[in-house]
């Protein structure tokens, strides 16, 4: 319990700590040893909840399914806390940014990771929206960290269209709450997950299929999931690149976690009526329509994170697709590939952190030859980019073997859109990663100092998870799996 | 649903929740800003007093939360948002609304549409609550309308608050307000985004001199286009 409450609260005390830290070098280093902190204290909290199962108290609910994320949340924070340091420092030097909002910057980032580790371990779905709408709040400022027209206008995008997204997830619980209101013993208990799950057969099931449309579209719209994708590709590349990679590799992933967990809900109401899987059907349209247009617009981008962004929404509606799918083999899929994203995207944004600084632009056709000029940052782009592409030894390639053939056992002629998405999207990526890692360098374009441990880091975990998955892992991806889908697939 | 049957108290809750959704109505056609700011200060106050009724009839709970949305809704943002305009000089911004008529046929259909959406709530026995749920539905897409149609950033404000004041309206009127956490911390993350919105007028009428939303278009360049 101490553990828990520690990863919540560290990064809330780092963030009131740093709001004050004048030094930028002392903050640089103090937001890193925060990150730090987070993520010894969290591996503890999942040795426990390993160890004993699920821990309940505190109206917060941790168990196989979010613990994995709360690890995986306060890893990339890590490690994208030890690239943010010389980058922004550097960002800082280069004079975009003022020291009083560098101030700003490092308060929110570990403001960000509250909002996020507070949304993941909440049991209280009230808590849980407030928490997803305090990550924008947040991150808002943190888009037009740079103050350029564009960055403003990116972020303004983003407040309004994230605003109206999340106001539609508040109606959509404010639903669920009055199904509560008639099915649990003590209404007062509307908003605990935990016992609307015990109870979720006695909610009415038409407030909940109606409740569920709202959370879908609402949260849906954090997801990124087309239509409601706009603000995603702007909010990306217009603000500062340590931000696109915890904005790509946990803020997605949290957004998808809520939906996840309402949709648990929502199939419980409607187990015994006649339209039992609406949910999940619901959830393999919205995924299928995202992951096939944003595979398509892949090929059209001119700035290297948009692409990269748009390339997040196409693996962020297969994953709502794996998780409509449902079953065991599918759910095991996504959270599979919820891990394996948010580690290769965020290392993949920390190389592109690196590449913009060398050449100096985000425009793709000004990007060359970065092998030649730095092979480390070449070489991490290109197995980033093959990582995320889905080559075999890479873990992508596994979850994404594993959704086609859950697709092909229960949806075997949606195997046939999947598969060219996927080859629409690879060669979206290809055909721009060729010029920018093998092209002719520009005179006059030289390396620049990069931590690259991050992203060798990152890339490491993803290739090992392709070629074994330890042990217990595995198992603990199956009591998730278990947890969701209702049965073990190992 | 017979309307007789209900208590008084009951049936004030209702007038006041339709009197919001009049407002919304009002906002949705209003050209003037400063006029708009005033209505959308009034429907908060409305809200408030539906609350306090609610509060009344037995959730006393609730008479903190009819508190919080008369100082947060009637009192502190619209004053916030009054010295914005003040400060860009906009108070005698006119806003002319194209195609009032059909923008008010629209709302319309979406009052239509809310009643729809709650049909199948309606087969239920808790029918005294399927009205007040159509009716902040119908509040919220207003809000979203209003946004939609409009290009000034504080009338796009002005909208997103009143979507707020929907949901609101549901989660006393349906539901006898939520856990006093959750509205806490709803309360509060609604005065963080009014005081950011204040920062992003600032940035906007910075960056591109005006607060005309159209004109934030930079990034909708086609990205093909050299």
């Amino acid at each position: 319990m101490n553990a828990l409450l520690l990863t919540v609260t560290l990064p809330l005390a780092g963030g009131l700590l740093l709001a004050v830290v004048r030094s930028l070098r002392v903050a640089g280093w103090l937001n890193l040893a925060f990150c730090l902190a987070g993520l010894i204290t969290s591996l503890v909290l999942a040795g426990q909840v390993l160890h004993h199962g699920e821990l309940v108290g505190y109206s917060f609910h941790v168990d196989a399914f979010n613990v994995y994320l709360v690890v995986l949340t306060t890893f990339v924070g890590f490690t994208t806390a030890i690239f943010s340091r010389p980058y922004m420092a550097h960002v800082c030097q280069e004079g975009w940014v003022s020291e009083r909002r560098m101030r700003l910057y490092h308060a929110m980032f570990q403001g960000f990771l509250f909002t996020m580790l507070l949304a993941l371990t909440t049991d209280n779905l009230g808590v849980l929206w407030v928490s997803v709408e305090g990550a924008t709040l947040a991150t808002v400022l943190l888009v037009s960290l740079y103050r350029t027209p564009e960055a403003v206008e990116a972020a303004w995008k983003y407040f309004i269209l994230c605003g109206v997204g999340i106001a539609l997830a508040l109606f959509g619980t404010v639903l669920v709450y009055f199904a509560a209101q008639h099915a649990l013993a003590d209404p007062r208990q509307g908003l605990s997950w935990m016992a609307l799950y015990a109870e979720s057969a006695h909610l009415h099931p038409a407030v909940m299929a109606i409740a569920f449309v709202f959370l879908l579209v609402g949260y849906g719209t954090k997801v990124g999931l087309v239509p409601l994708h706009n603000w995603l590709p702007d909010a990306h590349s217009e603000g500062p690149t340590p931000m696109s990679a915890v904005l790509s590799g946990l803020l997605l992933n949290v957004a998808l976690y809520a939906v996840v967990r309402f949709k648990m809900l929502v199939d419980g109401a409607l187990a015994n009526t006649e339209n039992a899987a609406v949910a999940g059907h619901l959830m393999m349209g919205f995924g299928l329509i995202s992951f096939l247009v944003a595979s398509l617009f892949l090929h059209r981008q001119r700035d290297i994170k948009r692409m990269f962004s748009y390339s997040s929404i196409e693996h962020m509606g297969m994953m709502t697709f794996a998780f409509g799918i449902g079953g065991p083999l599918a759910t095991f899929a996504g959270l599979l590939h919820m891990l394996v994203h948010s580690l290769t995207k965020s290392a993949i944004f920390v190389t592109v952190g690196h590449v913009s600084h060398i050449a100096g632009t985000q425009v793709i056709e000004h990007i060359r030859g970065m092998i030649r000029t730095q092979p480390a940052v070449g070489w991490g782009l290109l197995l980033g980019v093959a990582a995320i592409a889905g080559f075999p030894p890479f873990g992508v390639f596994t979850s994404e073997f594993l959704l086609l053939s859950a697709t092909m056992d229960s949806w075997p002629w949606l195997t046939s859109l999947l598969l060219f998405g996927l080859v629409v999207a690879f060669a979206g990526l290809f055909r721009y990663l060729h010029p920018m890692v093998y092209g002719k360098a520009p005179e006059g374009q030289q390396a620049v100092t990069a931590n690259m441990l991050p992203v060798m880091l990152h890339l490491l975990l993803v290739l090992a998870l392709g070629i074994a998955i330890p042990a217990f892992l595995s198992h603990w991806l199956d009591q998730a799996t278990w947890l969701i889908a209702g049965s073990h697939l190992l | 649903m017979n309307l007789v049957q209900l208590s008084l108290l009951e049936q004030a809750v209702f007038v006041l929740a339709a009197l919001i959704l009049f407002l919304s109505f009002t906002l949705l056609a209003q050209s003037r800003l400063v006029s708009g700011i005033h209505v959308f200060a009034w429907q908060g106050a409305v809200l408030a007093g539906a609350t306090a009724l609610v509060a009344a009839s037995g959730a006393h709970h609730l008479f903190i939360s009819a508190g919080l949305t008369l100082l947060l809704k009637a009192l502190l943002i619209p004053w916030m948002l009054h010295r914005q305009v003040r400060k860009l000089e906009l108070e005698r911004h006119v806003e002319t609304l194209p195609h009032a008529a059909l923008v008010l046929m629209g709302g319309a259909a979406l009052v239509i549409f809310s009643y729809w959406v709650v049909v199948p709530i309606e087969r239920l026995e808790l029918l005294a609550t399927r009205n007040i749920i159509s009716l902040s539905l119908a509040v919220v897409l207003l809000g979203l309308l209003i946004m939609v149609t409009r290009r000034q950033a504080v009338t796009q404000v002005i909208g997103f608050m009143s979507m707020e004041n929907g949901l609101f309206l549901a989660a006393v009127a349906a539901t006898h307000g939520m856990p006093l956490v959750v509205e806490l911390g709803v309360a509060f993350d609604v005065l963080v985004a009014a005081v950011l919105f204040g920062v992003f007028f600032l940035h906007i009428s910075e960056s591109i001199d005006s607060l005309d939303t159209d004109r934030l278009n930079r990034l909708a360049v086609p990205e093909d286009e050299p």
